[in-house]
């Protein structure tokens, strides 16, 4: 073995500082501009934030593909099926008319809105896939009010960070950061393909973010709370996902 | 200079005292095989929860797949004929996947920009120009097939095959399976839309992946019989300090030479 010379020892020693200097105001920074994902730590931690930093970056003005009608899917595949719990069965049986959405947190004004009194807010259409973690998709086009429209009717505060959104079960909750809640696709969907939301598709009510993978897209949702931090949501991570080893972050 | 040059029909012997690889080669190549093996596991893994393929933008199990795997799945939803489910592990297998990719890119990343740096592309991995003919290329695969030993100067540099193989693998397999992993990322697709699109849509892109992994497995097989062919001791031996086994005689023949 050569011996090391100087030149290389005074060049490696520089290169292992300046990397360490690097990634210690890499970390500040991406604190800073919100780039840091709430399942950031654990095994899996550094490829989770390096993913949602990275996309952060890149996606900040960036619009889901939206397809043309002839492209929707003839059978699109509902995948889960409605939770079988008696409330819900009985909401189903009287069309719905009884469901509600809370809307707490920090918002100026907590609310509870029926079907039509989201249908009376202004709503959008988009003719977007859902693609599944697991590799299937289908493109649907959906209706509704996009977040965005209810958060200003209640007025969500200049803190907010965060939406999580719960479903009927209370096992399957969600969250999205203020990027996507504040995105124009993000919608609080109540029709499809010219319809009412099929129960299966997620009917009476589903969150739909076009920019993240399918687990995202919540069915049944009842309730939404705007939040600054994540950490007293289950166990801090953000979701249901992220327990079971997902990522909270799903634009991958 | 210590010792005349030797000069053999494949170019002449580099300095004993030359690293056979160099250690940001050896040090990327061994990160890449962790890489891809954790890559392999967890992309089958990811494949089991819909072991059916599509081409175009969209497809489920309610379309016609362009192919199945005749395995089971970790999903009841997914039709396979066996009367069973796979133990879901989905979870930590995206995890391990995406945080692999990272790894994986950032090291080709490093080898691609100290390749260019040092010209090893050029010096050690693109054909001289009296081997860029399909007479040489078929000459090193007789000389395969005929179990040919390989002369000392193979220890010491690629022959045209192998530099073809390497070439594919770094110019080819790996881009294509980084464009296409991207292309399966929502994300992604939203900043830049003509990554999917090109693939001609969703499944594609999904499809292609598969294939890419599948011929970069391919490759593994075929580098390691090679591998163990040409000598798998010496060849660890290469990778894994630089240094290739100088013959005993010839090694104090050149003690004895030097002044």
């Amino acid at each position: 073995m050569s011996p090391i010379s100087r030149r290389k020892l005074i060049t490696s020693g520089l290169a292992a500082t300046a990397g360490v200097a690097g990634l210690t105001a890499a970390a500040r920074v991406a604190q800073h501009y919100g780039l840091i994902p709430p399942d950031h730590g654990g095994l899996y931690g550094p490829g989770q934030t390096l993913t949602y930093a990275a996309q952060r970056l890149l996606t900040a003005h960036s619009l889901a593909r939206e397809f043309p009608r002839g492209m929707i899917s003839k059978v699109p595949f509902a995948n889960e099926t409605p939770p079988p719990t008696d409330l819900f069965k009985r909401h189903q049986a009287s069309g719905f008319s009884d469901w509600r959405l809370s809307v707490d947190g920090m918002v100026a004004r907590p609310a509870s809105l029926s079907l039509p009194d989201l249908k009376s807010l202004p709503f959008r259409s988009q003719i977007t896939e859902v693609a599944c973690e697991e590799g299937w998709s289908y493109i649907a086009e959906w209706i509704g009010t996009p977040l965005i429209q209810v958060l200003n009717a209640v007025g969500a505060l200049p803190q907010a960070r965060y939406v999580v959104y719960f479903s009927t079960d209370s096992n399957w909750w969600e969250s999205i950061d203020m990027a996507d809640a504040l995105h124009p696709q993000t919608f609080l969907t109540w029709g499809m393909n010219d319809g009412d939301l099929p129960v299966s598709f997620g009917g009476p009510l589903r969150m739909r973010v076009p920019r993240q993978l399918g687990y995202k897209s919540l069915k049944y949702v009842t309730r939404l709370t705007v939040a600054d931090s994540l950490k007293h949501f289950g166990k801090g991570l953000g979701s249901a996902e992220p327990e079971n080893g997902y990522a909270w972050y799903a634009g991958i | 200079m210590c010792y005349p040059p030797r000069v053999s029909a494949a170019g002449s012997l580099p300095d004993p005292e030359t690293p056979r690889h160099t250690a940001v080669v050896r040090v990327t190549h061994w990160i890449t095989v962790i890489a891809f093996f954790a890559l392999l596991v967890s992309g089958v893994e990811i494949v089991i929860s819909h072991p059916r393929f599509y081409w175009g933008e969209t497809g489920s199990v309610r379309t016609r797949p362009l192919f199945t795997l005749p395995i089971p799945s970790s999903r009841d939803t997914v039709p396979t004929g066996y009367g069973y489910v796979m133990p879901d592990q989905n979870g930590w297998s995206r995890s391990l996947h995406f945080q692999t990719a990272w790894v994986a890119v950032l090291t080709a990343l490093v080898y691609a920009i100290s390749s260019l740096w040092t010209g090893h592309f050029l010096k050690d991995l693109f054909p001289a120009p009296e081997d860029r003919t399909w007479r040489a290329f078929w000459e090193v695969i007789a000389k395969y097939l005929h179990r040919a030993p390989p002369k000392e100067a193979e220890a010491h540099s690629y022959n045209v095959v192998q530099r073809i193989a390497y070439l594919s693998v770094i110019f080819l397999l790996f881009p294509l399976v980084i464009w296409t992993g991207l292309a399966l990322s929502p994300g992604f697709d939203s900043a830049v839309p003509a990554a999917v699109n090109a693939l001609g849509g969703r499944q594609s892109a999904r499809t292609l992946h598969f294939f890419g992994s599948g011929a970069l497995l391919l490759f593994l097989v075929f580098h390691v019989i090679m591998v163990v062919l040409a000598g798998f001791r010496s060849r660890m031996r290469a990778m894994i300090t630089g240094r290739t086994i100088v013959p005993r005689e010839r090694t104090l023949d050149r003690i004895g030479e030097r002044p």
